[in-house]
């Protein structure tokens, strides 16, 4: 009754391009927003921030990036771990030679220097699609990770093969190192965030966005109408591995401070975003938040359920984690294949047209 | 059936969760699942038996009851760090994170929050210079003197002299494995013998390149730093390629019954190192059956009192216990904080008197904690795998590692972690 476009008048094509059309999904996110920025900085806690939010956070930036290059235009790739590491390694060769050098654009220029090697291993993309692409990008994952683990240069001649973040502030507040405040880490990490998928919703509803889906949808239709496949893969390519590289940059600069590359960049890793935005959606921005919401957060919710609440012995609820956690994937991948995002498209279409169905 | 269990479970919630006022609380970073788990449980086990038996024996430690709270890691960092979070709020006075990866997280954290942290034989092995990781205890041995004892062992086989002869390292290429390997290249040059390494990726399963390559080159000698599936599964592989069991030599880590006894007879004569005594020859095991195991308190399943990873669980539970003991007398309060903890254990005399008091006599050798000096002796034995009798026997006594050679490392590595961090002396 209330979810609707009647009455809601237009009066300028800025208005009626908007990313929410309707007022009660405008709102809707300015409420998001204001709660995100103006209200848990205030109640934020040391374990809200490195357990719950911090991790929330970094996961949806990485699974964005993913997302553009699996759900928009069409590539598959298993790399996303090898690329996080690029970032995560470039950001500590920058922290260490340049210690005047503000963390933002340390996070930034991480970005930009995966988003070259993603180009790079995006090059076999003009010959082959699909699984056999898969097999590439998987190579980038494992070549990426064993160059950081035999490389010593990139590790600073460390004994242990360890990376360790300094203690870096942005205007005067510490967001990495060890004496960092929760809420400094916490807005640091969602200022990027929004910057991002604001970023990535409008690259993604443009011009560029449609040659990406074009070429998704059917390769040789996009080529006839003129869309480059070279220029457009590599773009989707570079953009989606500068977001995974700023992600991976902040999983160790804010998140974890220190990192070795075969236990935090591991194949696993590319496995669980790539999960996150299956279920989360393909080809969604809303999609990728809410992926990474169900693969980072359901965890440490069922625990603390199972151990906090319940008292379960730890290794059991540890084993009933997996087991829910599985059962869940694959409940809501037989109820809505297309991910969450899609059951939340379907009950906005349901409530435009409530209380009449037809 | 599933009701009993449900039931049975809500009355185990009901007891834990009522409230114990006032206690000492030790968090357990545990793993009891994954690939390491084999060795992770005995470990936890131990740990949690010890306060399990300091609270029916003794009602506590000074009067105030221990509390341990677990939390499974998985061996993930990541984990590790949510697990940090959720107990140092609780009043954790000490971290045990039995994971090198986890402790080079914490460390940071650990010194901020005012927390100290026991790694005993593994960890960061520069953090046995004190006076720059304030909070960092590693005594009383770390990997570097691990790597000098095992070469000093292999120095007294040959009578001194082992060069041109050719060592391979099998290790796990992590921050744990790649630890000994720059003591390695020193004494290597120093003693004249070829290094080999040969790294195996996480978590260990797939070896067959590194040992057909040994299996080639055939190297007089074996090292190896592996945890995890990863020992069984080197262990499996040396006795397939029939490498004579006692030229190959593990890790403290590296050398468990659950590594050995997957091969069978295979395994005998395979040599470990080890910093503190095997079995339950001692007098406080008699105290743990008849106080914990008799009573039905036991962590897990029970089944592994007396396993040399068990033994290193009560041994980590022991030292932060006799901590305790010396806080509570420094600060002259039963019921410490994690600040006065860390004095106890910068204050820590593990002697033949306190040993004997508490059951451990002979368990493991003695030392003394100084402000400069986290790291204790690091003096280290050798054990080896009898498989017929399914037992460990110490073959040769606890011998000094060659500090001239460690002592250097130490300090070349914790002066460039105080010039990145801008830490200052603290001992003055």
């Amino acid at each position: 009754m209330f979810y609707r476009e009647a009455g809601d008048y237009k009066k300028t094509y800025a208005e009626d391009n908007q990313t929410f059309p309707l007022k009660l999904d405008r709102y809707g996110y300015y409420v998001i927003l204001a709660v995100a920025f103006g209200i848990v900085p205030l109640v934020i806690n040391d374990y809200w921030a490195s357990a719950v939010l911090i991790p929330f956070l970094i996961w949806s930036i990485a699974a964005l990036g993913l997302n553009i290059l699996v759900g928009y235009c069409g590539q598959l790739s298993l790399g996303t771990g090898g690329f996080m590491a690029v970032g995560a390694y470039s950001s500590y060769k920058l922290m260490t030679s340049f210690p005047d050098l503000n963390i933002f654009f340390i996070v930034l220029i991480s970005g930009v220097i995966t988003a070259a090697v993603g180009v790079v291993f995006g090059l076999p993309s003009l010959r082959i699609k699909g699984f056999y692409l898969a097999v590439a990008t998987l190579a980038a994952q494992f070549f990426l990770v064993w160059l950081f683990n035999k490389v010593e240069w990139f590790y600073n001649y460390s004994a242990s093969g360890q990376i360790s973040a300094p203690t870096r502030t942005v205007a005067g507040f510490e967001v990495t190192g060890a004496t960092a405040s929760p809420e400094a880490k916490y807005l640091f990490c969602l200022v990027l965030a929004v910057l991002l998928a604001w970023f990535a919703r409008n690259l993604t509803r443009g011009r560029i966005g449609r040659s990406w889906m074009a070429i998704r949808d059917m390769d040789i239709a996009a080529e006839i109408i003129g869309v480059n496949p070279l220029k457009t893969k590599l773009m989707a390519f570079a953009v989606s591995s500068f977001l995974i590289g700023v992600s991976g940059s902040l999983f160790f600069a804010v998140y974890l401070g220190a990192v070795e590359v075969g236990e935090a960049f591991g194949i696993q890793k590319s496995f669980l975003v790539l999960f996150m935005i299956i279920i989360g959606g393909l080809g969604s921005i809303l999609g990728s938040f809410i992926g990474a919401a169900f693969l980072v957060l359901m965890p440490v919710l069922l625990k603390n359920i199972m151990v906090g609440q319940l008292g379960f012995p730890i290794d059991i609820a540890a084993h009933f984690e997996l087991l829910i956690i599985g059962f869940l994937i694959m409940l809501t991948l037989v109820l809505e294949p297309h991910g969450i995002a899609q059951l939340w498209r379907v009950t906005k279409q349901k409530l435009r047209l409530w209380p009449f169905p037809h | 059936m599933k009701l009993t269990k449900i039931a049975a479970y809500a009355v185990a919630a009901a007891m834990v969760a009522s409230p114990v006022m006032a206690d000492l609380v030790f968090p357990s970073l545990s793993y009891r699942t994954g690939p390491y788990a084999a060795n992770g449980t005995p470990v936890a086990d131990g740990f949690a038996d010890y306060f399990t038996l300091l609270n029916a024996r003794d009602g506590g430690i000074g009067g105030v009851m221990t509390n341990v709270i677990e939390c499974e890691t998985g061996y993930s960092t990541e984990k590790g760090v949510e697990c940090y979070e959720a107990t140092k709020g609780e009043g954790a006075l000490i971290y045990e994170p039995l994971s090198t990866g986890i402790t080079y997280q914490l460390i940071p954290r650990a010194t901020a929050d005012d927390i100290p942290i026991l790694t005993t034989g593994y960890g960061r092995t520069s953090a046995a210079n004190g006076d720059v990781f304030s909070h960092i205890f590693n005594f009383p041995a770390n990997y570097w003197n691990g790597a000098s004892v095992a070469i000093n062992h292999l120095l007294d086989l040959n009578d001194g002299d082992i060069s041109g002869k050719s060592v391979a390292l099998v290790y796990h290429n992590s921050a744990y494995g790649k630890e000994p390997i720059t003591t390695l290249e020193v004494l290597a040059e120093m003693h004249g013998f070829d290094l080999t390494l040969l790294p195996v990726d996480h978590p260990g399963q797939e070896q067959k390149s590194q040992w057909l390559q040994i299996r080639r080159e055939r190297p007089d000698y074996v090292l190896m730093w592996g945890w995890g599936v990863m020992n069984q599964v080197a262990i499996q592989e040396a006795a397939n390629i029939r490498y004579p069991m006692e030229n190959f030599i593990g890790i403290w880590w590296s050398g468990s019954e659950n590594d050995v006894i997957p091969a069978g007879m295979d395994a005998d004569g395979y040599k470990a190192l080890t910093f503190h005594a095997v079995g339950t020859d001692f007098p406080v095991f008699d105290d743990l059956q008849t106080y914990v195991v008799d009573a039905g308190l036991a962590a897990g399943t029970g089944e592994h009192v007396g396993t040399v990873l068990y033994n290193r669980g009560m041994y980590g539970a022991m030292l932060a216990a006799e901590a305790v003991k010396v806080a509570q007398e420094i600060h002259g309060v039963a019921d410490i904080t994690s600040g006065m903890m860390r004095d106890g254990l910068e204050n820590l005399v593990i002697s033949d008197e306190t040993m004997a008091a508490i059951g451990f006599q002979g368990f493991a050798p003695n030392f003394t904690v100084t402000c400069e000096n986290h790291g204790g002796p690091g003096l280290g034995g050798v054990a080896q795998w009898n498989a017929a009798d399914q037992t460990w026997s110490i073959i040769s006594d606890y011998s000094q590692s060659d500090m001239s050679v460690i002592q250097p490392l130490i300090d070349a590595d914790s002066a460039a972690y105080a010039a990145e961090n801008g830490i200052e002396s603290q001992c003055n």
